[in-house]
């Protein structure tokens, strides 16, 4: 059998990185490195897990396609169609709620004039709703990659949708 | 002020580095425990102090470590659950963040205890930010001796790596924690058996809350005696209580057990009193997932008693009048608060985290969650209240983990001490 070029691969220093990862467990239980693994996938291929990127992550470990299909369709962080650029993530949950998050959401969807769970037509940003970020005490949250903004409001938000857009012009 | 056993330290310049808490007498307690102490007078040390969970159920850690099967030749594994997902906690999170160097001190303390050579730090995937720090304090500790082979010179070794998880409530229930650790959807499993015989590869392994763990380096320093002396009854030691909601100074704190939830709501001290000075409606005092309570039942008890924070005060009264400590989650609601909207919040959460495994669960969720739409659009009726509960009640001690009880609580709490409020259509806040 003629073995098949995976679509997509790793950089050499990704690669380095997950081989350490996989060595933190032990022998045979190289399955464990999967969900750290599909972290550094999302990261590298773009943002969103592609059928090519999961096939590959179950080359590298040695794993059946489904068995990577079945964990990246449970976690909520991994994302299996391409979003915007700058993923925008409101927390909705009670502490955030109390505090305004609803009005937030509301004020984005129509800033942005699309829903939450949809991506802005330039392809810039994706608004999502999220759930409790471990960070009521400064609610509301939003989060953006693996930054946290806190204590937002309606005018927050908007500045910081604002900057970012500018940002994103160059 | 009152005693801090894991805040002593947090506001110094500098503790997240080793250089500082070293300074600070830190790891001074893993010296003492490898080179004076056996295994077995760390589980004895825990046993004395009271220690109980701090996840969220409160059992005795000094017992649970006493479970776990140390045949010769099995691998252990002690696995930190830093997963904090529950909606109105954040105190997990404010130690990692800042004081890291005490959770890789207690981690080292509990492993020797459970005769333990490797430790994964589960830790959820938002907080890729606080790993790096954990991971920071990691590489540090080795350089210092106090991870790796053989630390101090003794034949104690240790490895601890950091785990992310990928946003699922669920993989903080200790079961679904070790098939996401597996690489696996978080499924729970059914128990028995219980982790401690059967549990991360199919050995023996304990899980701990991180601010279970991080209190151990003061009970060995101290003695276990004198951590039963702090706290009040069975409700040793202190605890932290993240605050949040309409209150002037949210945040975490430390507080001795038995302190009385009007001090902590009231007092400058603490939580500061209600925000815009408005009146306090009702508190979730235990993470979302613990009954909520009427104003008046969260600072009295139903027999006239000022209500404290302990596990046996909050709980007093059973679910007819009382709560549960919880995980300290403690979320505040003035008198403007729609408590149905912030209900089905709540239910929205448990119908999206639950894994679906069980029907009761899954289906009972999803249901509670449209009614409740239906009755936040005013379009409910008296009907739909009797069968919402008619649901939880279904769901109740019909499931495989506990989530179906966490999702059942809110709701046949609300209806029972808010029931008029059900059928009043609410503001948007
Ligand atoms: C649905 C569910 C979610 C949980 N989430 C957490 C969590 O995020 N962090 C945690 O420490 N314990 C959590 N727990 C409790 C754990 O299952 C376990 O009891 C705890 O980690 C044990 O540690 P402790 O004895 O030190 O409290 C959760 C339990 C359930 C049922
Ligand atoms: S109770 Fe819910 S979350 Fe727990 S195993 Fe059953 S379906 Fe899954
Ligand atoms: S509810 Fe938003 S961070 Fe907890």
């Amino acid at each position: 059998m003629k073995f098949m070029e995976p679509k997509v691969s790793f950089s050499e220093e990704t690669l380095k990185l997950s081989e350490k990862i996989i060595s933190h467990y032990p022998e045979g239980r190289q399955k464990s490195a999967l969900i750290p693994i599909l972290h550094l996938a999302q990261a590298e291929f773009g943002g969103w897990l592609s059928v090519e990127a999961m096939d590959y992550v179950a080359g590298l470990l040695k794993l059946k396609p489904i068995e990577i299909y079945e964990v990246a369709t449970f976690y909520t962080m991994y994302n299996l169609k391409p979003t915007g650029k700058c993923v925008i993530e409101v927390c909705r949950t009670g502490p955030c709620w109390l505090m305004g998050a609803e009005k937030i959401i509301e004020h984005l969807e129509k800033k942005l004039g699309i829903k939450a769970g949809e991506t802005t037509t330039d392809g810039k940003f994706t608004l999502k709703v999220t759930e409790c970020l471990a960070a009521c005490g400064n609610s509301p949250v939003i989060q953006i990659g693996e930054k946290y903004y806190v204590n937002m409001d309606v005018e927050k938000a908007d500045n910081l949708i604002q900057n970012l857009n500018e940002g994103m012009r160059v | 002020m009152s005693i801090k056993i894991l805040f002593e330290n947090i506001d110094v310049d500098g503790i997240d580095s080793f250089e500082v808490y070293r300074k600070l007498g830190g790891y001074n307690s893993v010296e003492k425990a490898l080179k004076n102490m056996s295994p077995e007078d760390i589980v004895e040390e825990v046993k004395k102090s009271g220690l109980r969970g701090r996840g969220g159920a409160g059992f005795p850690t000094g017992m649970k470590w006493s479970f776990i099967d140390k045949a010769p030749g099995k691998s252990h594994y002690l696995i930190y659950n830093a997963d904090e997902s529950e909606p109105g906690t954040f105190k997990d999170r404010h130690l990692m963040q800042y004081n890291p160097h005490l959770l890789i001190e207690g981690l080292i303390l509990s492993c020797y205890a459970i005769r333990s050579n490797t430790s994964y730090i589960y830790i959820r995937g938002e907080l890729m930010y606080v790993m790096r720090i954990l991971e920071k304090a990691i590489e540090e500790a080795y350089a210092n001796g106090f991870l790796g082979k053989n630390i101090l010179g003794t034949d104690f070794s240790l490895d601890i790596y950091c785990h992310p998880g990928a946003a699922a409530y669920i993989c903080g229930e200790e079961t679904g924690l070790i098939e996401s650790l597996e690489g696996k959807r978080g499924n729970p499993r059914l128990k028995p058996p219980f982790p401690a015989l059967n549990g991360l590869f199919g050995f023996p392994t304990i899980i701990n809350n991180v601010e279970t763990l991080a209190t151990v380096p003061w009970i060995i320093n101290n003695g276990g005696e004198q951590y039963a002396k702090i706290g009040i009854g069975k409700s040793t030691g202190t605890k932290l209580i993240s605050a949040c909601g309409h209150i002037n100074k949210p945040g975490v704190y430390e507080i001795e057990l038995g302190l009385s939830v009007e001090e902590f709501i009231y007092s400058d001290e603490y939580c500061g009193g209600i925000k815009n000075g408005k009146k306090l409606k009702a508190v979730v005092a235990g993470g979302s997932s613990v009954p909520i309570l009427p104003a008046e039942l969260i600072l009295k008890t139903a027999k006239g008693e000022p209500r404290l924070l302990s596990y046996e005060s909050l709980s007093e009264g059973g679910f007819e009048t009382g709560t549960m400590l919880g995980s300290g989650g403690f979320i505040v609601m003035d008198e403007d608060t729609s408590i149905v909207k912030n209900l089905l919040t709540f239910t929205r959460f448990y119908r999206h985290e639950s894994c679906g495994q069980c029907s009761p669960c899954r289906e009972g969720t999803a249901w509670m969650e449209k009614i409740l739409n239906r009755i936040v659009e005013g379009k409910g009726n008296e009907k739909d209240i009797d069968l919402l509960m008619d649901i939880a009640n279904n769901i109740e001690g019909n499931t495989i983990c506990p989530l179906g009880d966490a999702a059942a609580w809110p709701v046949q709490s609300a209806i029972k001490h808010f029931r008029d409020e059900f059928l009043i259509k609410p503001e948007i806040v």
